[in-house]
């Protein structure tokens, strides 16, 4: 049953019982889910048959070439790559139950309430405080840089609970409910114009006990299972050649030959050859996780993803000439999906500023691959037996 | 295990094979083991500064002991049967030795450029080739990319008379591959050659003049350009594994050393600005592995899609972009991972002892070999539709 030509079958029969054409679109991913068809690999009742990850392309593939409607992902893209591998791996077997189909058909959205104006790369000093109250949780704080915060339902939020411990001890894993009286998004203008992120603030939020993930100040090591699957789907997408940021370059220097100039086609063919070996980069990747030899490689995806972004949206700009002194538009918007490569190329150059910033900046990622990939020393730390409270800030 | 995809089916089409299967992981081994026990880098450092800098014991063991020097050619022919992925394998690893064998030239470019040609001699000069009886050298200079025409001798009554110069491993030589002016490929014995080594930048590899004067020859295809671009085809891509073989080593020492050596009470590795630059070039060199296999993988199935017997390589496959992206991206990761590792070894980088420089020296002659990136960023504006002003 989970070898691809049983996974085919069951996706046929699956088909053959929920016709797409016929199927409201809720009843038939609510269907996928409970036919163990929505992510093979997670367990069976969970969405899942227990089967290697790398056969649910089979699925895919199958459900694509019958017209079957998908559950959005990239709305829904916190949810899946970062709440979702959380709960799996933390989660009771009730949250599990309860959390994991909503989130997976797109019915319940869900945001990361992590970052805040006072802990960035140092996201263990954080100060957002939880304090318990019976059976329940009282939160006050500010989170920042919080995409989605507007249309979500729920959170994964990490809050101190023991001031008095050192920095990495005292932090516990929460799931926040943001229809709350205490939680007020508002929305963080950015470069762009548009306000992608919110600021959330949180007064007196009350967190039911049973919405804690992992164990009291055990909140570190569950969100270290968070970042991991952050940096992996924000450097991992599966594309074809000239499929992300160059695409469009290329696209303008093929149609355009009025723009052409020999200093931009050395720029060009440079950064085209960058972009296609980091393509390929991204495919070897893939194959060593679909072969079961996951490999050090993936921490450093997100490095080249950055920079190539930067460097190529910043080329377009100026292949376009003089209408790469133009901007389509300003207008302050709240845009439902994070889009790095959408709009033109004024907006590519300006969005892609933030791929070295967001999910981990370059230089702590240039840190952890010293560390943890090379075994270099890591950097002298004096915050490691020091209690939150006693931190300078 | 995955020896056999070489093509994966996906909504994307087909994907090429980027790992190493179990086989070519145990012919790695293999190598690797027989290179740190006869390639360590004072002998090969000694043997740069003697009268044969090529190590013909270590190539008689390579070629005829391992029956590496037959991996591209089929068992019909007298070969192993195997593909350029597992020749990149050995190339990963002699990179990594900066080993003075004539493998690149003799069991790469000269074997592949002699499977573009029909006939007995051919035939007869490929099996000697692929078993290691002979070394096969392409008479044409180590610079000249995959297409370019090269220069070429007068042929007149079965014979050459013409100098060339930069052919790497011409001193190795015991048959030279030429193209004459009249367009055909002959082969020419390097006793009838005068052959006189050059001082080269690459101790390791280095270059040669070949003059002929008279030397009898014998036509081994008509078609010596077609032949000419499969060989250097062949040899550009692969040289982009014994790239990343000499970029691993040279990260690999550097963190070693930068663990081990100590400044201001302590490890010089543990200071940020170095971390980054070796972070760095860790992610250029995981970069190039994906390129270089592309390559490689790429040349397998090229091969297997044109056999010989249907007139060598096809025009404009996916081959010729994976080779001209592996070749524009290696040279200078190669040549930086080289860079840093004498500026992060210090002082005792800058000697003649430590063996660094033969490294910088082979990534900047490599970087020149076959065509530089530049040559190769060239060829892509053609392939890839991105024409210059």
């Amino acid at each position: 049953m989970t070898d691809a030509a049983g996974l085919r079958r069951r996706t046929q029969e699956f088909l053959a019982a929920h016709p797409p054409a016929e199927t409201p679109r809720a009843d038939f991913l609510s269907a996928r889910f409970d036919a163990g068809l929505a992510w093979v690999h997670f367990p069976e009742g969970l969405g899942g048959l227990g089967a290697p990850r790398s056969l649910q392309a089979v699925v895919d593939a199958e459900l694509e070439a019958a017209g079957a409607p998908d559950n959005d992902p990239r709305r829904i893209g916190i949810g899946l790559g970062m709440a979702a591998p959380t709960l799996l791996g933390f989660g009771t077997e009730e949250q599990k139950k309860r959390f994991l189909k909503p989130l997976w058909t797109g019915e319940e959205v869900w945001c990361q309430l992590f970052s805040e104006p006072g802990a960035g790369s140092d996201l263990a000093a954080l100060g957002t405080r939880a304090v318990r109250d019976g059976d329940h949780w009282v939160v006050n704080g500010q989170k920042v840089w919080t995409s989605s915060a507007h249309l979500a339902r729920w959170a994964i939020l990490i809050a101190r609970t023991d001031p008095d411990l050192p920095k990495h001890r005292g932090i516990t894993y929460f799931l926040c409910d943001m229809t709350d009286p205490g939680v007020e998004v508002r929305p963080l203008r950015q470069i762009t114009g548009e306000a992608e992120f919110n600021e959330v603030f949180l007064t007196d939020v009350r967190i039911p006990d049973a919405h804690r993930l992992g164990e009291v100040g055990d909140g570190w090591r569950v969100a270290q299972t968070t970042l991991m699957n952050e940096r992996v789907s924000i450097g991992g997408m599966r594309l074809p050649r000239e499929g992300g940021m160059i695409g469009p370059v290329a696209r303008t220097w093929r149609e355009r030959p009025d723009l052409r100039t020999h200093d931009l086609h050395q720029r060009l063919l440079t950064l085209w050859v960058e972009a296609e070996v980091a393509r390929l980069t991204g495919e070897r990747l893939r194959q060593q996780l679909a072969a079961g030899q996951p490999g050090p490689e993936g921490s450093g995806m997100k490095l080249s993803f950055a920079r190539l972004n930067q460097e190529i949206s910043g080329l377009e700009v100026e292949l376009l000439g003089e209408e790469g002194l133009l901007y389509d538009d300003w207008t302050m918007r709240r845009p439902e999906l994070v889009d790095f490569t959408g709009r033109e190329a004024g907006y590519r150059y300006l969005r892609s500023k933030g791929n070295s910033i967001e999910g981990g900046t370059s230089e702590v990622l240039l840190n952890i691959v010293a560390e943890r990939v090379l075994g270099l020393p890591p950097e002298p730390r004096t915050d490691k037996d020091v209690a939150w409270k006693d931190l300078a800030r | 295990m995955s020896t056999t995809t070489t093509a994966r089916s996906g909504p994307l089409g087909a994907e090429p094979d980027l790992l190493y299967t179990e086989e070519e992981e145990a012919l790695r081994s293999a190598v690797r083991g027989l290179l740190a026990d006869r390639c360590a880098a004072a002998d090969v450092l000694a043997r740069t500064e003697s009268d044969r800098p090529h190590d013909r014991e270590l190539w008689k063991t390579l070629a005829d002991g391992m029956g590496l020097a037959g991996l591209l050619v089929p068992e019909s022919a007298g070969g192993q049967g195997a593909t350029h992925r597992e020749a990149a394998v050995v190339l990963e690893e002699l990179g990594r030795a900066v080993a003075p064998v004539p493998y690149l030239s003799s069991a790469v470019v000269a074997t592949e450029t002699l499977l573009a040609c029909e006939g007995e001699e051919a035939a007869g000069l490929l099996a000697q080739l692929a078993s290691g009886r002979a070394v096969g050298v392409l008479a044409v200079p180590l610079a000249t990319a995959p297409g370019a025409a090269p220069r070429t001798v007068r042929h007149e009554d079965g014979a050459l008379t013409g100098e060339l110069t930069g052919v790497a491993d011409a001193a190795a030589a015991d048959v030279l591959l030429v193209p004459a002016g009249d367009g055909a490929l002959y082969a020419v014995d390097a006793a009838d050659a005068v052959i006189t080594p050059q001082v080269s930048l690459d101790l390791t590899r280095p270059v040669a003049t070949v003059t002929f004067e008279g030397a009898r020859a014998r036509r081994l295809t008509p078609d010596a350009a077609g032949a000419v671009r499969r060989g250097l085809r062949a040899g550009a891509g692969l040289l982009a594994s014994e790239q990343l073989g000499l970029a691993d080593w040279c990260l690999t020492e550097t963190v070693r050393h930068l663990k081990e050596r100590k400044q201001f009470n302590r490890p010089v590795g543990g200071f940020q600005a170095l971390k980054h630059r070796l972070a760095q070039l860790w992610l250029e060199t995981v970069h190039l592995r994906a390129a270089a296999r592309n390559a490689a993988d790429a040349l397998a199935s090229s091969t297997l899609s044109a056999p010989p017997e249907q007139g060598g390589t096809p025009v404009g496959d996916g081959a010729d972009v994976a080779v001209a992206v592996a070749q524009a991206y290696a040279a200078p990761v190669a040549v930086r991972a080289a860079e840093e590792a004498l500026q992060l070894h210090g002082g005792i980088g800058m000697t003649w002892e430590h063996p660094v420089h033969l490294y910088l020296k082979r990534a900047k002659a490599d970087s020149l070999a076959y065509g530089t990136a530049g040559r190769h960023r060239e060829a892509l504006a053609e392939l890839v539709a991105l024409p210059a002003p």
